[in-house]
């Protein structure tokens, strides 16, 4: 499939993806690569990986990172519960012991997580490893195996390899530094805020009804609030939300009512200071460059 | 590429013009090895090679593996493909110094005669080129004038600083990172039994406990984030500061540092060379204007508003040393300061004129940032630097 495809593809399921990026997607998918999506919270790495398994109508299977996320809750786990109670089962049947140990030591007892649940599937899916920065490295360390061969070792079943090779998209939201072995196994994107018209072309199609002169002026208006100085700069959800917002408010212009347009400003400002620094001065002259 | 390189008969074919696209790109720091030619020369038979819009989205996403790379990719395929030929400047080793000199600043000639051959190709077929011309093509003009310019560091700082700081800073290190948290988490050693887990595990078991749990306090490493001052008034301190930031750095490969001077450079992955005439040698190319003025505040504003974002939270120990002669008023600084603070990280202060008798910290940035500190030392000598163990201790 050439590029473009996958960028119309994309826009299909209402992800508007800049060339940039579909390129790289495309050549993640051609060299069976995992790609590893860096980029500022809200410029929607998580959403391609969405997008991208609804393309391809295939699974969806995630995986959050946080501190202290291991082995047990990444990979497989044994079911305890389940093999107890088979165990007691067995033993008032009168099984031999070694029977019962091949029998709750296979797969029926295995609870499949992710990382190992994306590599038993018939028809490859898409494994999103979201937010691996706040992962520790000892878990990097550990995907490594996982992503170079995509097989998993369990002592008690032996090693279980790939049926179909997950398509594998990590995201980072740069917290800590990656280590260079996890960054040379992946293909690596910096998704930037989206420019004026990808941005604008996002707000139509999520906005179908909207306003075309109200989806500019909201844009324009989002992009030059991006450049002041925000400890929280507001991602494409906000912008969406802020757009929502106007619509349910029944704006059609956005240097109407300031009273107005400043109360929806709280889909966009997130943190005490900014709603502090953005006053409505600063709303109207923004609004004011926008209209 | 459609154009045929000046030197094309030299290489056998686009596969040794793609090899020395990749030496060019190693050379000026990316991280890339003989798989990724491979994988690139691969990618290449899938596209279409003679558009170079196209090429250079492809091999963007192979070569960088950070945002930093991304920004910077474009001019490197440009220099190397592209008619605006540049040459990366480099220093060229002094001889006096008689470390790591010889390797060292034969490869990095050797590099630049590659880079100065591969930068910048011509559009054309230059068939009249003479040899002549091209051996031109090798000489250093432009480098001798870049070492004039800027200070070299590696005259600055010597292995033997860094070996004498090391010690130090293992020391330093030490007491900075081995926090303890007060909570119990389980493991496989530990002061207590982790009974929940054990009657867990006992389960598999029949409800026998074969294995015992053990709980214990885990170690919550604290990291060091060093801010040093570089500017004029620091100069003399300056040196000694460098050589304990680069000992942190080769203790405790986590550590995050900047210099700031009129302006704040990030230093970290230029420290973090296992060579040190190499790391020097960086550090001098990146860290500009040293020496100059001191914009406290607005560097250490700068760093609250990015780096800190990203990477300080409140197992971060941020460390500035500077003297606190700021050529601004103090508001960037103490608004920085509290921005830090609200990240929960501890900060210290040390400032080398807190040694001398009847130092009083009056300076306006000094004053008013003392109410933020959670420590603030002298620190002049490294016997005054090995001295913070038993503060940072108790921090």
């Amino acid at each position: 499939m050439e590029w473009k495809e996958l960028q119309a593809e994309l826009a299909k399921q209402n992800y508007i993806a800049s060339n940039e990026l579909v390129v790289a997607i495309q050549l993640a998918l051609s060299l069976e690569r995992p790609l590893l999506l860096e980029g500022s919270a809200g410029v929607g790495k998580t959403e391609l990986a969405r997008a991208l398994s609804q393309t391809r109508s295939t699974k969806l299977i995630r995986l959050q990172c946080y501190e202290g996320l291991d082995a047990s809750q990444s990979i497989y786990e044994w079911n305890y519960q389940r093999q107890l109670i088979s165990i007691r089962a067995a033993a008032d049947d009168g099984i031999s012991r070694e029977q019962i140990e091949k029998h709750v030591f296979s797969k029926d007892f295995l609870l499949e997580r992710p990382l190992l649940m994306s590599i038993t599937q018939k028809r490859s899916p898409v494994l999103l490893i979201d937010e691996i920065d706040r992962a520790d490295e000892e878990f990097e360390a550990f995907l490594l195996e996982i992503l170079s061969d995509y097989q998993v070792s369990i002592p008690e079943l032996g090693t279980v390899s790939f049926v179909t090779k997950p398509i594998v998209v990590l995201t980072s939201n740069g917290t800590r530094d990656l280590s260079d072995a996890l960054r040379r196994r992946c293909l690596y994107s910096y998704v930037e805020y989206p420019d004026r018209t990808t941005e604008f072309d996002i707000l139509k199609v999520k906005q179908p009804g909207i306003d075309t002169k109200l989806a500019g002026q909201i844009i324009d208006f989002v992009q030059k609030l991006r450049k002041e100085d925000l400890e929280k700069t507001p991602g494409i959800a906000e912008m969406l939300d802020f757009s929502a917002a106007l619509i349910g408010l029944g704006v059609n212009d956005l240097s109407h009512d300031p009273a107005i347009l400043q109360s929806a400003m709280t889909t966009l400002l997130k943190t005490k200071l900014d709603q502090w620094n953005i006053t409505k001065e600063v709303t109207q002259r923004l609004a004011g460059q926008a209209a | 590429m459609s154009r045929i390189s000046k030197f094309a008969a030299q290489d056998s074919g686009p596969s040794a013009r793609i090899i020395g696209f990749f030496s060019h790109l190693r050379s000026n720091d990316l991280k890339l090895g003989v798989s990724e030619v491979e994988t690139a020369l691969s990618i290449l038979t899938q596209i279409n090679a003679n558009d170079p819009v196209e090429v250079r989205r492809s091999l963007k996403p192979l070569c960088v593996g950070n945002q930093d790379e991304a920004r910077r990719f474009e001019d490197l395929f440009n220099s190397y493909w592209m008619d605006s030929g540049r040459v990366k400047q480099k220093i060229i080793p002094n001889d006096n110094i008689n470390w790591n000199v010889k390797e060292n600043s034969e490869s990095a000639t050797k590099t630049l005669e590659k880079e100065k051959n591969s930068s910048g190709s011509p559009t054309e077929p230059d068939e009249t080129a003479s040899l002549s011309d091209q051996t031109k093509e090798g000489e250093l003009v432009a480098v001798k004038e870049a070492s004039k310019m800027r200070k070299d560091l590696r005259e600055f700082v010597s292995k033997a600083d860094i070996d004498n700081a090391l010690e130090v800073a293992i020391r330093i290190g030490k007491a900075l990172r081995d926090k303890r948290s007060r909570r119990l988490v389980c493991a496989k050693k530990g002061e207590a039994l982790d009974f929940r887990k054990t009657i867990r595990r006992s389960l598999s078991t029949g409800g026998d406990p074969f294995k015992l749990i053990n709980k214990s306090k885990p170690d919550r490493a604290k990291r060091i984030v060093a801010l040093c001052d570089v500017s004029g008034s620091m100069e003399i301190y300056s040196k000694i500061f460098l050589a304990f930031i680069s000992a942190l750095m080769r203790n405790d490969q986590n550590t995050d540092a900047y210099v700031f001077h009129t302006k704040l450079v990030r230093v970290t992955d230029a420290l973090r060379d296992k060579n040190i005439g190499r790391s020097m040698e960086k550090l001098s190319l990146i860290a500009n204007g040293f020496g100059g003025g001191s914009r406290i505040g607005y560097s250490i504003k700068k760093f609250s508003k990015t780096y800190a974002r990203r990477f300080v939270n409140s197992r971060n120990v941020v460390m500035i040393f500077s003297d606190g002669y700021d050529s601004n008023n103090a508001n960037d600084l103490v608004e920085a300061l509290e921005s830090l603070r609200k990240r929960g990280c501890k900060i210290i202060w040390l400032n080398p004129l807190k040694g001398w008798k009847e130092y009083a910290p009056v300076t306006a940035s000094m004053a008013a940032s003392l109410p933020y500190l959670d420590l603030f030392c002298p620190a002049n000598t490294l016997k005054d630097l090995a001295d913070l163990e038993g503060a940072l201790d108790k921090l």
